[in-house]
């Protein structure tokens, strides 16, 4: 199978229909393997057991910020070739955004009150990251509120990329600013600054995320194309009875 | 391991996350299960769609 294949809703459903009980399976391995890793980590010498808060907290705080680079990238397919599939595949994906970003923001507060002593504090970081979930929600929101969804999808795809402009914000606030949050400690120059013992079951976590956000998201766009089949058909009845 | 005066704070980030995944999870299987039953039902009432008669390989519309 091409891969211009995939852009038929048809065969895209079919491989869905093929990949998804796998994707389950190996998501579910990993996430186990990933939990058991994090379980036995050892505890770090300066926050002690709260570093164990990072292995979720990481995955969810990377994904907050790919899953909107994902989504400006059907955006510029919406935009540029006018492809329905890119617009379902940024529908689905708003949710699964949503989630991974209050999930950083919760337990990003809840790793913060134990070793900065507050839950929450105005910095660049927690602010450019409570925005991001804020325009996830404004984007699921304007889906809603459109009801033709080639006019939804237009507009969304606009504000998809004007938000785009958070990303880098929010990577480098803590660069940029001066912080409460602490910079970063994997993606950097010069290496990692994590010791293997708990650098190895957060990479773990992370795969297994990753994993996870393409489980759902592959299952939620079949579930969006099923919902615009739902949506023709029910047009073409009231076509056919007026 | 889980034990001390930050456990309160390990146990809910957990707790949380995985929250937010079962959540997840059940919104993606209880619509998939609501689309595939209101489909069915238009189909066994005659609806069909176009592409479902020539099933273009170039079709796009989903």
């Amino acid at each position: 199978m091409a891969l211009i294949d995939l852009a038929n809703p048809t065969r895209f459903l079919a491989l869905t229909a093929r990949l998804l009980p796998w994707l389950i399976g190996v998501t579910a391995l990993l996430m186990l393997a990933g939990l058991q890793q994090a379980y036995m980590a050892p505890d770090d010498y300066q926050q002690g057991a709260t570093v164990k808060i990072m292995f979720v907290h990481v995955p969810n705080a990377w994904l907050s910020m790919f899953v909107w680079i994902v989504m400006t990238a059907a955006a510029l397919g919406t935009l540029v070739w006018r492809h329905p599939l890119a617009d379902v595949a940024a529908k689905a994906a708003a949710p699964l955004g949503a989630a991974f970003t209050f999930v950083a923001l919760v337990t990003g507060s809840l790793w913060g009150r134990p070793t900065w002593g507050t839950y929450w504090e105005w910095d660049a970081r927690m602010t450019s990251v409570l925005i991001l979930f804020l325009m996830y929600l404004g984007l699921i929101a304007l889906w809603r509120a459109v009801e033709d969804p080639s006019r939804a999808a237009r507009a969304a795809a606009i504000l998809t990329l004007v938000g785009a402009i958070n990303i880098p914000i929010i990577k480098f606030s803590v660069d940029w600013w001066n912080t409460l949050h602490q910079p970063a400690s994997l993606i950097r120059s010069g290496g990692a600054a994590i010791h293997p013992t708990i650098l190895i079951p957060l990479l773990i976590m992370a795969l297994a995320f990753s994993l996870l956000f393409l489980t759902l998201h592959l299952a939620a766009m079949r579930n969006e194309i099923l919902r615009r089949r739902v949506r023709t058909l029910q047009m073409m009845q009231a076509a056919g009875r007026a | 391991m889980l034990t001390g005066s930050y456990a309160p704070f390990i146990v809910s980030a957990y707790a949380v996350t995985a929250l937010a995944v079962a959540t997840l999870i059940v919104w993606v299987v209880t619509d998939y299960r609501k689309q595939q039953n209101i489909l069915h039902d238009l189909e066994a009432r005659g609806a069909t769609r176009r592409s479902s008669h020539t099933n273009k390989p170039s079709e796009t519309a989903a």
